[in-house]
């Protein structure tokens, strides 16, 4: 029993940093680097709880948070797109923006009770028809011994954040369209050359990235905590943004990534809550240190980084008409 | 209808003396907007917002107290971003250089002395240099991202603040309350002009250090060497500057100034350490950086600016009840239009439907 809710811990720690950082990567595969990750999840996490209070529906929520995230990236989208600023200043700016509006927007809820996200199961089950038997079916195998929990009985958003993924996985490396949009990553004026529209490919890009961290805000604010705190995002963006570095952009490490930062922040939460005599600081800094050393140890192997960076990260591209 | 960018042969001189402008005015409009938004008179909001503070002595004096470590952590800033480093972790950097200049009168209450001030600031630029030199070790040596290590430090460091203050450095005295003992005369910062308000001279050094960094960038060889390894590395090495001590140099200046801006506020504004020492003024202060377009003169005047918004969010909360993170919201929406306005020293932007470039193509 304790290995299984550790596992499921670990699990809700671990998808909002995977939703985020599986976004970031397809932006960063089109060549744009997107420092707004944390200011898109809070936006996404206050719009996501806001509609959720105001409808009373959590399905609404995850909407208006996925919503929120890709409208928000739009911004970013076009002050580095049209009209091509400094990609690393505009995505930090994304992101102060994001943490003062959020605050703003959230101001009315603080302190109100929050929605929680029901589990696939149990939102299976108000479905007319098929539902019912899909919720038994799935309340069954939750029985399973040790991981049934983890596999059967989770919220509908973990299994979104696990297709997700697979899909970009598939989308990256097996498809036409992915291999395009890594050629414009990879060398964008090539890529404008063979008459690839660049820009409208990384607007698109960048707006799954903005999706993707809307959906990790409204996980934080509807699944992981029901409630709405001002910059409760807590630096996730930011870790987010690492671990694409860290996976040095392959979907399935950014995977194994994400469920070993979700470890370190249970292990820490654990560790705080026993006691040990440790700081409780401390062990809080533990994700941030982590963050730092994994960086530390992947870019010390320079080669397999600039192997794997996408040669055009970062730099604006302007189209000679 | 699309945007389109024509490169400028040259860049403009115009705009890059009308650009910060241009972006002050969209953000007073988009202001007015969010203002009626809320159900408030536009016009009164943005009077409460940016001119009510001006009006009075004491609150003058308030600006100054909120624009120095704003225009010290900037002007450092300004020589991390002219030459590429990404420093984003000032907000770590100033509170480490608190921590690190609190130390004498938290540490050794009985140490009394005129100089213990001195000491106090020397310390917190160590200490803030130390801080920075991290993320500038790491970078040279493993060719570790610095944006991002740098802004885990800060939450490194907000953490270790609430730990001295809670646990070793709390006062025995203070009713368990998380502050550390008062500073004793010796270690306070004093006040300007003590009759007439509370500003400190932490906004002297914060003129000084924008006058000298100006000096240091626009008039002596460093400077052209922090510029040109900015705009192009290779040509930089071309020339025989070192890429790596660059990185030293801008990180280890910028980590100084933010650390003495820190024990600054510490010791001139506050009067003891507490778990929040900073209303995020290692943030603000990338903002009044590129308000400054980088340049420390122009960041002086970028300082007061945003000091302005911390003390218009104060004035409007309490004359028309309006929330105080308005002013942040007027933070980053400031960013967004200073880099927006920026293209247009580079490029000429032209508004163009499908049908006029095909006939251009043709």
């Amino acid at each position: 029993m304790l290995f299984e809710s550790v596992l499921i811990t670990i699990a809700t720690a671990a998808t909002p940093l995977l939703l985020a950082a599986i976004g970031e990567l397809v932006v960063e595969r089109s060549g744009v680097l997107n420092l707004g990750v944390e200011g898109m999840m809070v936006m996404g996490a206050v719009c996501g709880f806001g509609a959720a209070a105001l409808t009373g529906s959590p399905w609404l929520g995850v909407l208006a948070a996925v919503a929120a995230g890709s409208l928000f990236s739009l911004l970013f989208g076009f002050l580095t797109l049209s009209i091509a600023t400094n990609q690393v200043a505009t995505g930090l700016s994304l992101t102060l923006l994001g943490l003062g509006l959020s605050s703003m927007i959230g101001e009315a809820f603080v302190g109100s009770a929050g929605t929680k996200l029901p589990t696939l199961a149990a939102g299976l089950g108000a479905v007319p028809v098929v539902g019912p038997p899909l919720q038994n079916l799935l309340t069954n195998l939750a029985e399973l011994p040790l991981i049934g929990r983890f596999l059967f009985g989770q919220d509908p958003i973990f299994y979104i954040s696990i297709l997700l993924v697979v899909g970009v996985a598939w989308f990256l490396f097996r498809t036409r369209a992915g291999l395009t949009l890594r050629s414009v990553g990879d060398n964008h004026a090539s890529a404008h050359a063979l008459g690839i529209n660049v820009l409208g490919i990384r607007y698109l890009a960048v707006m799954f990235g903005g999706a993707c961290a809307g959906l990790a805000g409204g996980h934080l604010s509807l699944v992981y905590t029901p409630q709405w705190v001002e910059n409760m995002t807590a630096g996730r963006g930011w870790i987010a943004l690492a671990l694409v570095v860290f996976a040095s952009w392959r979907p399935l490490r950014v995977l194994a990534g994400a469920y070993l930062f979700g470890a370190v922040t249970i292990g820490q939460l654990h560790a705080q809550a026993m006691g040990f005599g440790i700081p409780s600081q401390l062990l809080s800094a533990m994700p941030y240190l982590a963050t730092i050393l994994v960086l530390v140890l992947i870019s010390r192997n320079r080669r397999l980084t600039l192997m794997n960076t996408p040669a055009s990260l970062g730099q604006p591209f302007v189209p000679d008409r | 209808m699309r945007v389109e960018l024509v490169k400028r042969p040259q860049h403009s001189k115009l705009f890059s003396a009308l650009s910060p402008l241009i972006a002050l005015a969209l953000t007073l409009l988009c202001g007015a907007a969010i203002f009626a938004a809320l159900g408030k008179n536009p016009a009164e909001g943005l009077y409460f917002y940016f001119i009510d503070p001006l009006r009075e002595v004491w609150s003058l004096h308030e600006l100054a107290v909120k624009a120095g470590p704003l225009i010290l952590i900037a002007v450092g800033l300004s020589v991390c971003y002219l030459s590429n480093n990404w420093n984003i972790g000032a907000e770590g950097q100033f509170i480490i250089g608190a921590i690190a200049g609190a130390s004498l009168p938290v540490l050794l209450p009985d140490f009394q002395s005129p100089v213990v001030l001195p000491l106090m600031l020397i310390f917190g630029m160590l200490g803030g240099a130390a801080y920075a030199s991290i993320p500038a070790f790491l970078k040279t040596r493993f060719g570790t991202n610095e944006i991002l290590t740098s802004l885990m430090l800060v939450y490194v460091a907000q953490l270790f603040l609430d730990w001295l203050v809670r646990g070793p450095w709390r006062d025995p005295a203070g009713n368990n309350f998380p502050l550390t003992r008062r500073f004793h005369p010796d270690a306070v910062l004093p006040e300007i002009m003590p009759t007439s308000g509370s500003a400190h001279w932490g906004i002297v050094f914060a003129l000084v250090a924008a006058v000298v960094v100006w000096f240091l960038v626009s008039r002596t060889i460093k400077g052209f060497e922090v510029r040109v390894l900015g705009a192009s590395p290779r040509a930089g090495r071309f020339a025989g500057f070192s890429g790596k001590r660059m990185v030293f140099f801008a990180f280890l200046l910028s980590g100084a100034l933010a650390g003495l801006a820190g024990i600054s506020e510490v010791s001139g504004a506050i009067g003891y350490l507490q778990p929040v020492i900073s209303p995020g003024y290692g943030f603000t202060a990338i903002i009044v950086a590129f308000l400054g377009r980088l340049n420390p003169l122009g960041i002086v005047a970028a300082g007061f600016v945003l000091a302005l918004t911390y003390l218009g969010g104060e004035a409007a909360q309490i004359s028309l009840g309006m929330s105080d993170k308005v002013a942040r919201v007027f933070q980053g929406m400031l960013l967004f239009f200073v880099l927006g306005c920026d293209t247009l020293i580079h490029y000429r932007v032209r508004f163009a439907g499908r049908g006029d470039s095909m006939a251009e193509a043709r």
